[in-house]
């Protein structure tokens, strides 16, 4: 990115010289005699009759430059006369505008190279500071912005003045400032307000232009520039410090979202689910078959497939893990480890099972256009759909607390959870207790699969890289607490965005999965830990 | 003293598990050797290395059984000791390719030049010597056990928590192994090797003295666990397993038992690795994958945990399917057949096979022996004591 943006502006750079070593003469000519160097062939002249044509403020100017771009500028070098094809296919002499029949047939057209076409774009900018659209003039600003030149300055002083636009002013405001900054000729006071302004304006660019603006300054205009680098490398620290944490919120969000589910059947009822990464799959390719249907049969309801997709999601995990429950885990009741083998079998059968039927390459589950995109929030960029993660995990979080808090079926299954023999004795069928508190569970997870989707690739190997972070996280946050998974989540998710720019990806992984080994051994039952007798059970 | 020891720890399964092996160790590369080749009973080389595997297995089975059957420590990462050992025997074998490789580099192995590195790592100092890559084999699993093992069983990490923190530290092993700036060939991991002890690894004798090596490794691995486990040691080693607390209580140091077991096993999945290297002729991270050490525990459950032999058996009875159906046209189903596996052998045959004909063979045995002895009351008009203990 930095690479390509340099690139730019030695070219622009670049041209900028080279404009300014060929204005002269250019200026002494009409307009006219500008466009006939067109016909002369040569690099030199082009390059001329390019500088002159754009500063000559005639509005066949843009017309003759863009032509030039997309060859469509052929000149008779006898007549020395230059032609524009026009997109519609009629032609036009460049010099007057006037129609022509057709084109001499010696005329050709106008030679470009790769120095030209970079002085080409340059021309083309500072023409479309004029441009009746205001994008593009803030485009057109925001490249002076970043080329600095000379040449431009009257022509954005001459916008300025009649800019009604908010933001195009702005550009322009600073676009201006960036000239006066280099312009060596500019007082002291002029200097100061523009670094003012740049500084105001506090992203990587401005940071590289004060940068580059930084020698052969006067010193009071230095010291304002060092102190204006000073204060938005340490506003870009900071703006780099919130895009973490809301990387971290995130993958967080993510995380969360995939041990929700964990965090009921291993940390409430105490069963080492190894098969959870597939309830996540299941989710997500339910979504698939959803989006699948809808593609087919109504596709006007296309931005609905989510909202269709989630009860279905429950559902199918949901009554797969109520199956599971019945036909495996109650025989395994005390026996966790033993628990742990039969649902990695498991795991393994239901990976192979879509595989088979869903074949084993990813699957396509798109975006609804409502999760597409992404807004600015000052210098990072928020994208919708992990934004809407977000509210979704903390909606799911709140209803699945609510549940246990304030229904019937909630309040089974914390007693049985606390006390199973008494909550028995009490009149609670525990078996059917267990079997809908792991079929929640495993409905979550189905959930957690369809936002998912659409942020992952949809493969029968989706769960296998949740459930060791699964883990982590319930462990982490302790085992049996709702509120500890939360904690666990976001804690690791924001440690983790921290680490990476620093460690690097995979280290900050190895770094975060060492942390947690350690910290297990401080507190073996992680933040939030149960007390009392509980624990030994 | 230790004639004592050979005769407390072989009763008579061991005695024939040893034997079996023994007979296996020398026959095969015997056969493969000695008889012409396409004879009827010629082992063609390609079945000595593919066996080889299975004894290595084997070997990693008997580790994790012996821990998991005897001290109900179920670790999950395992195959992270077994793929160290590897790794160690790999770069043993890496340094003695010299200047054959591709680059011809006589220090650096391939994928170092080809990452420009100009000098071998300090990790790699050492490995061009076969007693220091040996003793490696040995410490580098050891040590991470005794560390690891050292902080979990002194806080007191246990049960289902103790598994998923070795999960975590084979997956941490095998993210790690995976970056090519580690230093130990990346995503390739480490291959083509040429020599060892300037024998061809891929010479007909190399591999029937490997497979016989295997072999040896595998009864000094038993007789070692055998050794352990009918010792006072190994009474308090099972006392750990069943009632953790109460053993604690009796004024046992529960974290030493576990740690001093722990780490041998870990030496033991070391060698496993060591040897198995060699033999497929390639070590690369995705024996660190967390799938693997899962799968090596099935071995156990299947052959009968905390039987040692069953364990063994279990390894090459695994594995010898998945050779067979891996190859043939039912090879899309065989994760159905694994996972099936897992959930049957966990729900239906709990003690796996060792473990179910031992409980169906005992009580007959007994019902036989008290047989005998009444008789054998009845003749002499007096009842014997037993001897035993």
């Amino acid at each position: 990115m930095s690479g390509h943006f340099l690139d730019r502006f030695r070219a622009l750079f670049l041209s900028v010289v080279l404009i300014a070593s060929f204005a002269l003469p250019a200026f002494a000519g009409t307009f006219e005699d500008a466009v006939a160097k067109f016909a002369n062939d040569e690099f030199s002249d082009t390059e001329a009759a390019i500088e002159a044509v754009a500063s000559s403020g005639n509005p066949l100017a843009f017309p003759i430059i863009s032509a030039l771009q997309e060859e469509r500028l052929s000149a008779d070098p006898e007549s020395k006369k230059v032609f524009i094809t026009q997109a519609d296919g009629k032609i036009i002499d460049a010099a007057t505008g006037a129609a022509v029949d057709k084109l001499p047939d010696n005329a050709a057209p106008v030679r470009l190279n790769n120095r030209l076409r970079r002085t080409v774009e340059a021309a083309l900018g500072s023409l479309t500071l004029l441009s009746p659209d205001p994008a593009k003039r803030v485009a057109a600003a925001q490249s002076v912005f970043k080329s600095h030149d000379e040449n431009s300055l009257s022509v954005v002083e001459g916008a300025l003045a009649k800019e009604t636009d908010r933001a195009a002013k702005q550009a322009f405001t600073e676009a201006r400032a960036a000239i006066i900054l280099f312009k060596s000729d500019a007082s002291d006071n002029d200097k100061l307000d523009a670094v003012s302004v740049i500084k105001s304006h506090g992203d990587q660019e401005a940071l590289a232009l004060l940068t580059s603006a930084g020698p052969d300054q006067p010193p009071l205009v230095a010291q304002a520039i060092t102190g204006a680098i000073a204060s938005i490398q340490s506003n870009l620290a900071m703006w780099s410090a919130v895009q973490n944490a809301w990387y971290g919120l995130s993958l967080g969000s993510v995380l969360l979202l995939a041990a929700i589910g964990l965090a009921i059947t291993f940390g409430v009822m105490g069963v080492i689910n190894m098969a959870h990464g597939e309830m996540v799959m299941l989710g997500a390719y339910t979504t698939f078959v959803v989006q699948e249907v809808i593609r087919s049969r109504y596709p006007g309801l296309f931005d609905y497939s989510l909202l269709i997709a989630v009860p279905l999601a429950f559902l199918v995990a949901g009554g797969i893990g109520v199956l599971i429950e019945r036909s495996i885990i109650r025989f395994l009741y005390g026996r966790p480890l033993e628990t742990l083998l039969a649902t990695w079998g498991l795991s393994l059968v239901l990976q192979q099972a879509v595989r088979t039927v869903f074949g084993p390459t990813n699957r396509e589950v798109g975006n609804p256009s409502w999760m597409s995109g992404a807004f600015e929030l000052g210098q990072i960029t928020i994208t919708y759909n992990r934004l809407w993660i977000l509210c979704f995990t903390l909606a799911v979080f709140a209803i699945l607390l609510a549940m246990l808090r304030y229904t019937a079926l909630g309040l089974e299954m914390r007693a049985v959870t606390q006390n199973r023999r008494m909550a028995a004795s009490m009149g609670i069928a525990t078996s059917r207790v267990d079997a809908l508190t792991f079929g929640l569970g495993s409905g979550i997870a189905g959930i957690a699969g369809v936002a998912l989707s659409q942020i992952d690739n949809v493969s029968p190997n989706l769960g296998q890289s949740y459930i060791i972070d699964s883990f982590m996280v319930v462990v982490f946050g302790g085992v049996g607490n709702l509120w500890g998974t939360l904690v666990g989540a976001f804690t690791l998710g924001i440690a983790n965005k921290f680490l990476e720019p620093v460690a690097g990806a995979v280290l900050g992984k190895i770094a975060i999965l060492v942390l947690i080994i350690l910290f297990i051994q401080k507190r073996p039952r992680g933040l939030f830990a149960l007390k009392g007798r509980a624990v030994e059970a | 003293m230790s004639a004592h020891i050979l005769t407390r720890s072989l009763d008579r399964a061991a005695t024939a598990f040893v034997l079996i092996v023994a007979a296996v160790g020398i026959l095969i590369p015997l056969s493969n050797l000695l008889l012409p080749q396409g004879s009827f009973l010629q082992v063609p080389t390609y079945l000595v290395a593919l066996w080889g595997k299975y004894v290595c297995y084997a070997i990693l089975a008997l580790s994790i059984d012996l821990i998991w059957g005897y001290c109900g420590i179920l670790s999950l990462g395992h195959g992270a000791f077994f793929a160290l050992g590897g790794y160690a025997m790999g770069m043993y074998l890496m340094r003695q390719i010299g200047s054959r490789g591709v680059y011809g580099n006589p220090i650096l192995p391939d994928f170092m030049v080809f990452l420009n590195w100009d000098k071998l790592p300090w990790y790699w100092y050492g490995f061009d010597m076969f007693w220091f890559a040996a003793l490696m084999v040995l410490l580098v699993p050891g040590l991470l056990a005794f560390c690891f093992g050292w902080l979990a069983f002194r806080s007191r990490v246990t049960g289902v928590y103790l598994s998923i923190i070795t999960q975590a530290m084979t997956y941490a092993l095998l993210l790690a192994f995976f970056r090519n700036d580690f230093g130990f060939g990346g995503n390739n991991g480490l291959t083509d090797f040429k020599d060892i002890l300037g024998f061809n690894v891929q010479a007909d004798g190399t591999r029937a003295a490997l497979f016989a090596l295997s072999c040896l490794a595998l009864i000094t691995g038993f007789l070692i666990c055998r050794a352990i486990v009918t010792s006072k040691l190994g009474k308090v080693l099972i006392a750990v397993r069943d009632a953790e607390s109460r053993t604690r209580f009796l004024g046992y140091r529960v974290e030493s038992y576990k740690l001093f077991v722990f780490t041998l096993s870990a030496c033991m999945a070391g060698v496993a690795g060591a040897l198995y290297v060699p033999q497929v002729g390639i070590i690369n991270p995705s024996e660190f994958a967390p799938g693997n050490s899962i799968e090596a525990v099935i071995w156990v459950a299947v052959g009968g945990r905390g039987t040692l032999v069953g364990a063994a058996l279990g390894a090459v009875v695994v594995n010898y399917a998945k050779t067979f159906f891996t190859s043939g046209p039912l090879a899309p189903y065989w994760l159905f057949m694994l996972g099936a596996l897992f959930i049957l052998v966990t729900l239906l045959l709990p003690k796996g096979i060792v473990g179910t004909f031992n409980a169906w063979w005992e009580p007959w045995k007994a019902q036989r022996v008290s047989a005998s002895t009444a008789s054998a009351a009845r003749e002499d008009g007096i009842s014997e004591p037993n001897p035993a203990e």
